[in-house]
């Protein structure tokens, strides 16, 4: 089965027209010693039936977070998904089109995306967004270095350990083959050390990278932070969980001059880490610094309103090695079902829906303080994700709730690099995210598994 | 094309006025790019050396660098010309000007071409 | 048929106090949000979304997914991006428990079967590639030759060489010098030869101790496999650099020859083109890299390793000894990925090689049907696409290659891509894959000759006539940008 339609006769007929013998001929322009001279050594085709078989099977050996009870958090998040997110998404006139270079021809593509940028704008408080990026990590990145073509610094980038480990070491990755350099700051008691902040930014700062709440869960002073970054001229970079956006202040309320975010929790299955959704958004004296795909409205021949790819002059297709950033596409589908999810939301379902995570894990947090000999790093100032801590370690933790059904995670050891975490807590801490999705049956659940 | 002014390969074009250079880009130039939508300039007291760029003039879908004629200083900015795009095409030599330039030694003006070279130039770009 | 009611602007429709989904009661009713966040955290009122039943919803993205074509729905011959038919089975099994549900920070006892899949996704890979180790983090093409290139970079400063330039031809995409300058690399393009393909000489005299990687797209753009390429690779390598395929146009080659067979240390594939991805409306894609053995120590982490533990076949995830790091936060573009090992297990050997086979015969087909019309300026026969030029047409009767585009749309075909590569005035692109029925080759071909044959040439002008829109002004688009629908100020924000 290889979805071919041409039958031996009509091939014939084909190169008959063309004017050759057979398709060997066509393929001259390859020279023979450098041709394959043995079938591939792949697994053997399998139709539908059997290989639905073999898939189940593989798929049952993989335990998922619907067969387990899931509290697992650090970047990635089970919330619920309506079902009209599955159903328009799966659309195929959507997800089997392309890129919408024929504007004629993509206005439903160009008009998603539209809605898309203005509905990141009105979560974030920002006055433009792109038509996404990758995921969260390249965002950071992304930002990073729009902040230092907008401020023409090119000091090192400064990332407080509050920021998801594993976003610090993309944004490395990256910047460090440029011979450009991230600075990390301290935590202390959880959030972002000011003063270490304060000692770190130097007149070649581009930006400062803070995430809402931080990788700990905790939630960050933005106001005092900005003053200082501003203070400095530097960007005040906000990676935001938009989930919180239903209750916490938009980052450009806040002050913040460049928005990223994860856009996973926005109607995205988890599916083992992506495809996931990097949401940028900044004000409207960046746009032409912006990385990635920009629609825009105009009008058509006839006076028309429609929607077109927009300040193309950006990208990688039309200034080749200048462009301000080489991503060639955006994570179109993903943009749609966040686009799609949020109008199912709105704003009340969005603000019931962020109460009720942060509500839930209060709840759980509070009772875990109660019930168990887990120590809860903060009983406050948390949104819907937190630090549990037990003297025999977080694996301890993680291992006590898995036998009974629970996964917890990851520990801070797992996390990755969280500087001014002290060695103790590094060892003792677990990380644990409460969505909509866990019941109050789950809650006690978790309890009761580490009460014993 | 206008006769009195010296003339760079990359289209710029430069007139001296009172010890200082008006910078502009040439007629030619922007037939080619077409269609202009954005132009980025320098701010004044902004040091080029000759042949550096100072800034971009962008169509829907190509983008040219705007290099410096001369060695100099930046004194003044045509900061209208961005929301008047259309200078450019109707009066390339006049009210699209881009910058003024103190230049730090006016012999270099006679490095350019003349209109006359320029043109030659012009004509054999475009085979 | 169009309902123009329910394709306006979804905040457009906003009616205060409508909603679509209803929470669950929350706990610690008696606890203020206050207790829980600090009070200068908590915002007044939520964002000013609008506020829209599902019925709304649901009628207004059906209505928006009628404005696209889509391979679902129409010929899309696409030049470059490789527009396959995508199988539904795919989407059915990328939603198997067990797959879509999985949290990246599961352990690897749990996740055995997705962790074998995985596995074997990337043998598969490196046997197509002849490249023997793979990463599937990059998420899309672009990002796989950034990864690549900083691999490569990494290689070099392990053996205390610092070489910074990059070579590519002139008909390269625009992501290679992009991906270059992104990895802190010096870009040098090259001319290429007469024929459209490279220029061996050119490339000799353009390599030195400074070259660290030469990319390329084999087969190129024009669709022409380089015959010189094992030679290039022999210039490239004698000069210390590495040969880098952009394996952009793999449909051509799949199981007939091998970027790693004729020259190339690294590659990437474009999982959303060559292995029917599907391409999303602009994304996600994936592009997992293959590279060779002794590159393998610096792939960015995680990858999948196989182990026998206690006679058992365990699958692990594994940072490599000298990685360069991350590109992403988590594994890699998973849900494509899949896709594309659906893919490969329905095929097998004789299913890919017979795809590109048959992609290489449609593809000669319109080729030689069109070539008194639009001739294609460079190669006899040509692989899995070919490119066109108006430049005859636009002179005699004065139609572009846009023009033809936009009346095609008329015709109800995706357009060609167009203007691409450079090096073609007047490009037209045309790839028209594996999946196509030679009915709808002839009828392609019929409608492109009435268009280049209208007897009114303003009528090509004027298309597209039968789109919901006709030729947006980019120009306005441009110079005013409006990239966020702003609430009208008659009317009040909602709180």
């Amino acid at each position: 089965m290889n979805y071919l339609l041409q039958t031996p006769e009509q091939q014939q007929t084909m190169l008959q027209k063309i004017g050759v013998p057979s398709i060997e001929t066509l393929l001259e322009q390859i020279p023979a010693e450098l041709r394959l001279d043995r079938p591939l050594e792949l697994p053997p085709a399998l139709g539908e039936l059997e290989l639905d078989g073999e898939l189940r099977q593989a798929a049952a050996r993989t335990v998922g977070a619907s067969s387990r009870v899931c509290f697992l958090g650090g970047g990635a998040y089970e919330h619920f998904i309506p079902a009209a997110v599955d159903e328009l998404s799966g659309r195929g006139e959507f997800y089997t089109a392309y890129t919408p270079y024929q504007a004629e021809a993509s206005q439903g593509t160009l008009q998603a995306f539209y809605e898309f940028q203005t509905l990141i704008c009105q979560l974030t408080g920002m006055e433009v967004a792109n038509a996404s990026l990758y995921e969260g990590g390249t965002a950071v990145t992304e930002a990073a270095f729009m902040a230092m073509r907008v401020t023409g610094r090119t000091g090192p980038v400064i990332i407080p350990g509050g920021v998801h480990p594993q976003y610090q070491t993309v944004c490395r990755t990256y910047l460090e083959s440029q011979d450009l350099s991230v600075v990390q700051t301290s935590l202390r008691e959880g959030v972002t050390d000011l003063a270490a902040l304060r000692s770190a930014i130097t007149p070649a700062t581009s930006c400062v990278v803070i995430q809402q709440p931080n990788a700990l869960g905790m939630v960050e002073d933005i106001d005092a932070i900005r003053e200082v970054v501003h203070a400095s001229g530097a960007l005040l970079v906000v990676v935001c969980d938009p989930i919180s956006l239903g209750i916490l202040k938009r980052p450009g309320d806040q002050g913040a001059d460049i928005v990223v975010a994860e856009g996973q929790s926005l109607g995205i299955p988890l599916q083992f880490g992506g495809p996931y959704l990097g949401l940028l958004a900044c004000r409207n004296d960046y746009v032409r610094k912006m990385p990635g795909r920009l629609i825009g409205k105009t009008q058509d021949r006839n006076g028309k309103s429609c929607y077109v790819l927009n300040l193309q002059t950006r990208e990688q297709h039309i200034r080749r090695d200048k462009a301000t950033s080489n991503i060639c596409t955006n994570q179109g589908l993903m943009a749609l079902r966040a686009t799609i999810y949020l109008s199912l939301l709105g704003p009340h379902g969005l603000a019931e829906l962020a109460e009720l995570c942060c509500r839930r894990a209060h709840y759980l947090a509070q009772e875990l303080a109660r019930r168990t000999d887990v120590k809860v790093l903060s009983p406050k100032g948390f949104f819907k994700e937190f630090v549990i801590r037990h003297p025999q370690g977080g694996e301890f933790l993680k291992q006590k709730a898995r036998a009974a059904g629970f996964d917890i995670g990851p520990t801070l050891e797992e996390f990755g690099d969280l500087p001014g975490v002290d060695p103790a807590l590094r060892k003792e801490g677990v990380l644990v995210a409460v969505t909509e999705c866990r019941t109050p049956e789950d809650l006690d659940g978790l309890v009761n598994a580490l009460s014993n | 094309m206008a006769e009195s002014l010296r003339y760079s390969k990359t289209h710029e074009w430069a007139r001296g006025e009172g010890g200082e250079f008006v910078v502009g880009i040439s007629d030619f130039a922007v037939g080619l790019l077409s269609d202009l939508v954005f132009i980025d300039l320098p701010e004044v007291g902004r040091k080029v050396a000759a042949g550096e760029t100072f800034g971009e003039i962008e169509s829907v879908k190509a983008v040219s660098e705007l290099y410096s004629p001369l060695a100099g200083e930046v004194v003044a900015v045509n900061t209208e010309l961005p929301d008047h795009l259309e200078w450019l095409n109707d009066d390339p030599f006049g009210k699209g000007w881009l910058v003024r330039l103190r230049v730090a030694d006016a012999a270099d003006a006679g490095e350019l071409m003349s209109a006359e070279q320029y043109k030659a130039h012009c004509d054999a770009q475009q085979h | 048929m169009n309902n123009t009611i329910a394709t306006r602007l979804i905040f457009e429709q906003s009616q205060p106090g409508r909603r679509s989904v209803s929470w669950p009661a929350a706990p610690l009713a008696d606890v203020s949000l206050q207790d829980m966040l600090p009070a200068s955290s908590l915002a007044a009122s939520p964002p000013p979304l609008p506020e829209v039943g599902e019925p709304d919803v649901v009628r207004h993205f059906v209505n928006l997914s009628t404005q696209n074509m889509s391979v679902d729905s129409h010929f899309y011959p696409l030049g470059s991006c490789t527009m396959k038919y995508n199988p539904k089975r795919h989407e059915r099994w990328a939603k198997l428990p067990g797959i879509i549900d999985v949290h990246p920070s599961q352990r690897d006892e749990d996740l055995q079967g997705l962790l074998g899949i995985l596995y074997e996704l990337q043998e598969m890979l490196a046997e197509i590639a002849g490249l023997p180790c793979v990463s599937l983090q990059p998420a899309a093409g672009a990002q796989g030759e950034l990864t690549a290139l900083l691999v490569a970079k990494a290689y070099f400063r392990s053996r205390g060489e610092e070489r910074t330039a990059v070579l590519f031809p002139a008909n390269a995409h625009g992501t290679n010098p992009a991906s270059a300058a992104a990895a802190g690399l010096t870009c040098r393009q090259l001319a290429g030869g007469p024929d459209g393909l490279l220029d061996l000489e050119e490339l000799q005299r353009a390599v030195n101790a400074q070259t660290a990687v030469f990319m390329i797209t084999n087969p190129s753009t024009l669709g022409l496999f380089e015959p010189r390429i094992a030679e290039a690779a022999r210039i490239v390598h004698a000069a210390g650099g590495l040969v880098y395929i952009d394996g952009a146009n793999m449909n051509a080659i799949m199981g007939i020859t091998r970027p790693g067979d004729f020259g190339g240390d690294m590659m990437h594939y474009n999982v959303h083109k060559t292995f029917t991805g599907p391409h999303g409306a602009g994304g996600p894609g994936a592009g997992p890299i293959a590279v060779r053995d002794f590159l393998g120590p610096f792939l960015p982490g995680p990858v999948v390793v196989r182990e026998e533990q206690n006679g058992e076949i365990v699958y692990r995830r594994h940072t490599p000894a000298s990685s360069i790091g991350r590109v992403r936060t988590f594994f890699g573009n998973v849900g494509i990925l899949l896709r594309g090992y659906f893919y490969l297990r329905t095929l097998g050997a004789r299913g890919v090689r017979d795809a590109a086979e048959q992609a290489v015969l449609n593809a000669n087909y319109l080729k030689s049907s069109l070539a008194d019309v639009l001739p294609a300026r460079y190669g006899r026969y040509c692989l899995h696409e070919f490119v066109a030029s108006a430049q005859q047409i636009l002179q005699q009767r004065g139609l572009s290659a846009m023009d033809i585009a936009k009346r095609l749309l008329d015709h109800g075909f995706h357009a060609p891509t167009v203007y691409f590569p450079l090096v073609v005035p007047e490009a037209l692109m045309i790839e028209p894959t594996e999946t196509e029925s030679l009915a709808t080759l002839d009828a392609f071909v019929d409608a492109l000759r009435k268009i280049i044959l209208e007897e009114d040439p303003a009528v090509v002008k004027s298309a597209p006539q039968t789109t919901p829109v006709c030729r947006p002004d980019e120009v306005r688009a441009a110079r005013q940008p409006m990239m966020c629908w702003t609430c009208p100020p008659a009317e009040s924000i909602v709180k």
